[in-house]
């Protein structure tokens, strides 16, 4: 049975599961047990990839990096709503949960993070841009995307995320805009974490909601809890189907907590009171799913034991592959760049190929 | 063969390719009923369809961003920016996210699409729609930049530009939209990207130039045979690529160059000629490489226009000291 549509832009999020992993609906959940199980998996995967990452980068072995922590829920609970197979996800940089469950091999994200260009590259088949940097800029490309995919007869939906801080860029109220006017087949899903590095919502947006701006846009906009997985499964698959039946864009509020530093430089002591820290552990999302199916007796110390031995394998085994890639080479800093290349480009890309000062290495 | 306007020659190149190929749309501002406010989607609407011919809303770098996505998608986007000044607003999706994106994603997602942009002055418009910033996205490796100068050229690089792999900032020079007529074959021929046209055969000077300061070189050269120097005109078409070759060749064989362009001196386009010829040519040179620009002030309001811009008088001048100097 299709979940109900939730409430629009209520004063409270929408929620499925609460604290503690109870149910608070009386309809079946969205995922049987097998299934949130995996999910679980997945989630606990990308946090120990998060601490793995975060103490290479400070063996000098990672780059810059910004973890998911606090985040996972909302991040896979919109893919999981997707059809690999044709749907496409437009990311931002903190959305390792929902490219893993599109089909993005864990080595090609080390690697990019690790500041190889192979990192930029994702394999045929998988049906994902590459990570984005410039705040917002992704969004534009979403809508074009979707609606290049509607105009050549696809049911393709594009799901695209964003940060708040990302909500005061320029592109967002553009791409928005756009959407609303083409009726792209788009879902925006910002992943309100609370913070724009220092910067909290507060003085991002005087609005109390951001998925109230969807009525400027013409679209619906839906405020969900984005710790509970569920809660935003639901919430996505109803605004892709919406998307995939011709009726247009949706925008998602996800509200989350951003449980680690923006990235491995930020030092969020100086910001972040440590008591609203502390506070927000207990609303985990993590921790929230582990208590619901702990509920339903598929979920022990033994589960978790088990579960952990096999991601640390599974993230090493990735990390390993990463950093076994080849060193790049000159034709990974000049391929590419042109299709069809100017003389002139050629003739430093063969300096580059030839020049013995240039030493190429990890 | 027919003599059109620039603009007729571009018009005509949008519909063939929008009658010959499906992935084609067209999108900006005012491009459907309006026809464009320079008329060159003029019809094109009524005859495509509202789906192909797409009005945007006002926000040029949505028109850029969203140009890159429906090229991922698979077609091929003629974007419209109403001047080219107004890529100022469009500049973070042109630069770091048109540009680059074949780059970073190993050439997994190549964006070939083309946004074309009316630009120069000398036409009284508003402030902020004069500016000739073709040589910022030349900072910005991985998007070709193409000048045209007359109607046949503006088809054939303009149907060279929708058939590239590559991402094409196409500018069109607005003072030559109706003033410069030309011949233009009917059938569909391409000019290709990197080859310098010889306007006019000279022997004492070379003026490089592109875009409507071609035919002002035209009337220097004009000028200045009347007092016995014989000019020779470079016609660069794009600046990326460059045509090194055809610069070098050309500038080798008269030995002395001015170089024409609307922008301001400091950092224009001009400056990555006279490097190049620094690079390439410097033993041939028999005087220093001169350059006629726009002051480094930013570009005035309409009374002042006509100051600020590189006139016929100034490169003549221009020619003259160089050709003067002995080596």
């Amino acid at each position: 049975m299709e979940p109900a549509f939730p409430a629009k832009t209520a004063a409270e999020p929408y929620a499925v599961l609460d604290a503690q992993g109870r149910l608070l609906t009386d309809g079946p959940p969205p995922l049987d047990d097998a299934a949130t199980y995996d999910a679980l998996r997945t989630m606990m995967l990308v946090r120990h990839f998060d601490a793995r990452a975060f103490s290479l980068q400070r063996q000098g072995r990672f780059g810059t990096f910004s973890p998911v922590h606090g985040q996972e829920a909302a991040s896979l609970g919109a893919a999981l709503a997707l059809d690999p197979e044709r749907d496409w996800i437009v990311p931002q940089y903190r959305e390792l949960p929902a490219l893993l469950q599109h089909g993005l091999p864990l080595e090609r994200f080390a690697l990019y993070f690790m500041g190889h260009p192979a990192g930029g590259y994702i394999p045929e088949g998988v049906r994902v841009f590459p990570i984005q940097i410039g705040i917002a800029a992704q969004l534009p490309h979403a809508v074009g995307l979707a609606w290049g995919l509607r105009y050549q007869g696809s049911d393709s939906v594009v799901v695209t995320f964003c940060g708040d801080g990302g909500t005061s860029e320029g592109d967002f109220h553009e791409a928005l805009n756009l959407a609303g006017v083409r009726r792209a087949p788009v879902v925006f899903i910002i992943q309100n974490n609370g913070w724009a590095i220092s910067t909290p919502t507060t003085l991002q947006t005087a609005a109390t909601h951001l998925a109230s701006r969807a009525t400027g846009y013409g679209m619906p906009g839906y405020l969900v809890d984005g710790n509970d997985l569920f809660a935003v499964l639901n919430v996505v698959r109803a605004a892709v189907a919406r998307a995939r039946a011709g009726d247009g864009p949706t925008l998602v509020e996800a509200l989350t907590y951003r449980m680690g530093p923006h990235n491995t430089a930020d030092d969020p002591r100086r910001y972040v009171d440590r008591d609203v820290l502390d506070a927000r552990q207990e609303l985990d999302p993590i921790l929230r799913l582990q208590r619901y199916l702990s509920s339903r007796g598929r979920w022990d110390d033994d589960a978790a034991q088990r579960v952990q031995a096999e991601i640390a394998t599974e993230v090493d085994t990735a990390l390993e592959q990463a950093m076994s890639y080849p060193a790049p080479t000159a034709a990974d800093l000049m391929d590419h760049v042109y299709a069809d290349e100017p003389a002139r480009f050629t003739r430093q890309r063969a300096w580059f190929e030839q020049e013995e000062d240039v030493t190429w290495r990890r | 063969m027919a003599t059109l306007t620039m603009i007729e020659a571009i018009r005509a190149t949008l519909a063939y390719h929008l009658e010959h190929d499906d992935r084609v749309l067209l999108l900006g501002q005012d491009v459907g009923r309006l026809g464009g406010v320079f008329r060159a989607t003029d019809g094109l609407q009524e005859r495509f369809g509202a789906d192909r011919v797409v009005d945007m809303p006002l926000a040029e770098a949505c028109i850029a961003g969203a140009a890159l996505g429906l090229a991922a998608s698979g077609l091929r986007p003629i974007a419209e920016l109403q001047f080219l000044s107004f890529a100022h607003q469009a500049f973070h999706q042109i630069g770091p996210q048109i540009a680059r994106f074949r780059y970073r994603s190993k050439g997994r997602i190549p964006v070939p699409l083309v946004i074309r942009a009316p630009f120069g002055g000398n036409v009284r418009t508003p402030e902020l729609h004069s500016e000739a910033i073709e040589a910022q996205f030349a900072q910005t490796p991985g998007i070709k930049i193409v000048m045209p100068a007359t109607p046949y050229d503006a088809k054939g690089l303009l149907m060279q530009a929708v058939a590239d792999p590559d991402p094409v900032l196409f500018c069109e020079p607005l003072r030559g939209y109706r003033l410069v007529r030309g011949e233009v074959p009917d059938e569909p021929y391409t000019v290709p990207f990197g080859r310098a046209r010889v306007v006019r055969e000279g022997e004492h000077v070379t003026i490089v130039a592109w875009s409507a300061a071609v035919q002002l070189a035209e009337r220097a050269a004009t000028a200045l045979a009347e007092d016995g120097i014989s000019a020779q005109v470079l016609d660069l078409r794009t600046l990326v690529p460059l045509d090194v070759e055809g610069l070098v060749s050309a500038v080798s064989a008269t030995g002395r160059c001015v170089v024409v362009h609307e922008a301001p001196l400091t950092a224009g386009f001009g400056a990555e000629v006279v490097a190049t010829l620094n690079e390439e040519c410097f033993y041939e040179l028999e005087a220093p490489v001169a350059r006629v620009a726009a002051p480094d002030a930013p570009y005035p309001i309409g009374a002042l226009e006509e100051q600020y811009l590189p006139t016929v008088a100034r490169i003549v001048r221009a020619c003259r000291q160089t050709v003067e100097v002995t080596p």
